[in-house]
């Protein structure tokens, strides 16, 4: 491994069996030796900790002071957590952004790498300006994009600039002024067609939809990652050889049924990567959100990681908060863990 | 700006910055530059004191006291622990992993009330001080009302500095004088909806709202609730005496729900101060805030067009928001410590205070000329009405109880769910007297 003898010439002399078995043996014991530090620093500071967060969310920890005894039955305060409306909501706001955060930001990350692939004037620069935004800060980005999508700011002067009301106006319609992140209404609500099959749903506290303030935000972080999503399938189409591309052309293909059919499916494993990378920032985002809308009207915005924050160092429910960070855990896991065991498998 | 941009001015301890940063990986804060003590301990020790006052109101106000201490202690060294954040809250994120840790300030600030007894002194982290309190004369100059909230079981465990009154209504004279609205001394729920109905007419929205940092939702309709149910029951609900779904706190909600229909489209997206900036702006009508909106006033000088009285149905009741500052247990410099204290509780150091605070000083001996009209006006309020503590600022509940307010105001301003509403109080309510029992 480390030590390689294939940079030996091989008409070296074949050591001794005693000596080869020294150091046979020493390699043997110095990689473990060498990862031992790091490992034993994961172990404690990641493991340890992760398993230490896992007893608090079991104890009766909910004051300044630490109270580890455990809380019986054992699991109630995951009972209470999946019980509370805000929670509900965090986890139906989690699906929701990821599934616009990665739909937007990988089909623009594609947009972005075929176009800078065909070789148009600048490449090279604006493949700078797309990867810039991913150097920022998640803390600018929500303070930037704040002040875009705060109806009284941003976007909707634009709207106005443009003359779109008063054209809204000569027609007798009001004008267009969407709240953004601060609009507090659900859209596509699913409780009623899932009522139609499962009654009990109709009593449900929580509206299953879309909160429309989340998109906003869901666009602002695609804005962010797309440039990620770009350099990963620019590197993926810098694998596909020349010769592909031509045989699909002789065989007559027009550029679309090139991409869609020969160069999209062989970009397969490219996208599979990005969208578990973009999956597991989408999960356990926080900063964006806390600068960009906080809460959110009736909380709209709200994610889990703000429900942890506020749990542990405002309401002093070490236990709850310790829980919900165990639930965006297993969240988590559940996209890596799968992915990871495959690549462990291809190596 | 939301206040986890603000940059930390203010000079941290070492220490302070590594639990900081312990308590707030994630590049949640910046704290300051790392706290290299530049100026080598003096003959009489350090003294650190831990406090979230960096705004440009607030820096000032410490720095008197800073400076009261300094004149009777020369040989101090001053280390300002200070951690931005607007009400403290990423403050008292840092002070709780320091505590944790074994490794408290000399001092630090806290609201008194539940917030002072439940995180701290319960769990062990306060010394008592009723000895200072005797020997200084302070049971002679404070209001009974205000010494029972520095106190658990006969002991007092904080002096506090500066009061500040919740239940303020701040209005634009010139934008009412424009719509040809009235307002006297006090007012009804009836005439803010009177005014709030001529102003909504005209397009403006009657009542400015923030709830990008939540609390003025909530304290919105605490100020409501205090002006439905008076302050004996406002009292009972929060000790837990008096049931949230009974009839007194139903109609409260009820007129929350009349009041919010007057409230600025955008109070998902802005701040305090940004709400309280539209009244003196005169694009909103009024705005029912503590009197820290009278800072605000100042700075952007309009003192003479914003008018105030107390939020509709409370006059003769002042809501309590009360800085103190506290002994540690296993303080560095205990002897420097309890020198911070007395001199805090002095009326020269109150008097320095105060005036730049915006807030009046917790004793009620001092000279009324040095103050604003505002706060004179604050002082009889302060020496006359019913004193009641804050559950937004922490000093009426448990601190699961205050953020379980918090959610619960989040939710209803926008859906204006009644019974919700007072269902997740009652719940909120019974689980806070589980744990306590």
């Amino acid at each position: 491994m480390a030590i390689s003898s294939p940079a030996l010439p091989r008409d070296v002399v074949v050591a001794p069996p005693t000596s080869r078995r020294v150091g046979f043996s020493l390699e043997r014991i110095l990689s473990p030796l060498l990862l031992a530090p790091s490992a034993v620093a994961i172990f404690i500071f990641v493991y340890g900790f992760i398993g230490y967060t896992f007893y608090v969310s079991l104890s009766n920890w909910r004051s300044a002071k630490p109270d580890l005894s455990l809380r019986h039955p054992v699991g109630a305060v995951y009972g209470d957590l999946f019980g509370q409306s805000r929670f509900q909501i965090d986890l139906r706001n989690t699906v929701v952004f990821t599934l616009f955060f990665l739909v937007m930001a990988v089909l623009g990350g594609l947009a972005l790498a075929i176009l800078l692939d065909r070789h148009i004037v600048g490449s090279g620069f604006f493949r700078s300006v797309f990867l810039f935004p991913y150097a920022l800060s998640f803390i600018t980005t929500g303070v930037a994009w704040s002040w875009i999508f705060n109806p009284e700011t941003g976007v909707n002067l634009l709207i106005n600039a443009t003359g779109v009301n008063d054209v809204l106006a000569t027609y007798g319609v009001g004008p267009l002024k969407p709240g953004w992140i601060t609009n507090p209404e659900v859209a596509w609500q699913l409780n009623q067609p899932i009522a139609a099959i499962y009654p009990p749903a109709a009593e449900w506290s929580l509206k299953l939809g879309v909160p429309l303030a989340m998109i906003p935000v869901a666009i602002a972080a695609a804005w962010q990652l797309s440039g990620f999503a770009m350099a990963m399938f620019l590197a993926g189409l810098g694998t596909i050889s020349q010769e592909v591309r031509e045989a699909a052309a002789l065989d007559g293909a027009s550029d679309w049924r090139l991409y869609k059919d020969v160069i999209i499916p062989l970009l397969n494993p490219i996208t599979v990567s990005v969208l578990i990378i973009l999956t597991h920032v989408s999960l356990k985002i926080f900063d964006l959100v806390f600068a960009m809308s906080g809460k959110g009207p009736g909380f709209a915005t709200d994610v889990p990681g703000i429900f942890v924050y506020e749990m542990i160092f405002r309401a002093q429910r070490y236990n709850y908060g310790a829980a919900a960070a165990i639930v965006m855990l297993v969240g988590v896991s559940i996209v890596i863990v799968p992915y990871l065991a495959r690549q462990l498998k291809t190596l | 700006m939301y206040d986890m941009t603000k940059s930390l001015s203010s000079r941290a301890s070492r220490r302070g910055v590594l639990k900081g940063g312990a308590a707030l990986g994630a590049g949640a804060m910046s704290l300051g530059p790392l706290g290299t003590r530049l100026a080598a301990a003096q003959d009489a020790g350090s003294l650190e004191v831990f406090s979230w006052w960096t705004s440009p109101g607030e820096a000032p106000a410490l720095q008197a006291l800073f400076d009261a201490y300094l004149a009777a202690h020369p040989d101090t060294e001053i280390i300002n622990a200070a951690v931005a954040g607007g009400a403290g809250v990423n403050a008292q994120a840092v002070l709780q992993t320091r505590l944790q840790g074994n490794q408290p300030p000399d001092s630090w600030q806290t609201h008194v009330g539940r917030e002072l007894i439940d995180q701290y002194v319960v769990p062990g982290y306060c010394e008592p001080i009723t000895d200072l309190y005797t020997s200084e004369g302070w049971l002679d100059v404070m209001p009974a009302d205000l010494v029972a909230q520095a106190t658990w079981e006969s002991e007092q465990y904080s002096i506090p500095v500066g009061v500040h009154r919740g239940n303020g209504f701040w209005y634009n004279k010139q934008l009412m004088a424009d719509n040809g609205i009235e307002v006297g001394d006090t007012m009804t729920v009836e005439e803010f909806v009177a005014a709030a109905d001529t102003l909504q007419a005209a397009g403006i929205p009657a009542l400015a709202l923030a709830m990008k940092d939540t609390f003025p939702g909530s304290q919105l309709f605490e100020n409501t609730l205090l002006g439905t149910v008076g302050p004996d029951m406002y009292n009972s609900l929060f000790s837990g005496e008096a049931a949230w779904d009974e009839a007194g706190p139903r109609e409260a909600a009820e007129t929350f729900v009349t009041m919010l229909d007057y409230v600025n489209e955008d109070f998902s997206a802005l701040s305090w101060d940004q709400a309280t900036a539209t009244v003196i702006e005169g694009r909103a009508g009024f705005n029912s805030m503590g009197d820290w909106a009278y800072g605000e006033v100042v700075a952007k000088d309009a003192v003479d067009n914003i008018g105030w009285v107390s939020h509709p149905g409370t006059a003769g009741s002042f809501v309590l928001v009360v800085d103190s500052f506290t002994l540690p247990v296993g303080a560095p410099s205990p002897e420097n410590a309890r020198n911070w204290l007395t001199i805090l509780g002095s009326k020269e150091a109150q008097e320095a205070f105060n005036p730049l605070k915006g807030s009046i000083p917790a004793r009620t001996d001092v000279d009324r000329e040095i103050f604003s009209a505002y706060h004179q006006w604050s002082l009889d309020s302060f020496a006359n009405d019913a004193l009641v503590p804050s559950c937004t600022h922490g000093q009426a509940s448990s601190p699961a109880f205050k953020q379980a307010f918090y959610d619960a105001s989040v939710a209803f301003v926008t859906d204006k769910d009644v019974d919700a509403y007072l269902s997740m109080l009652t719940d909120a309510a019974a689980m806070d007297a589980e744990t306590s029992a």
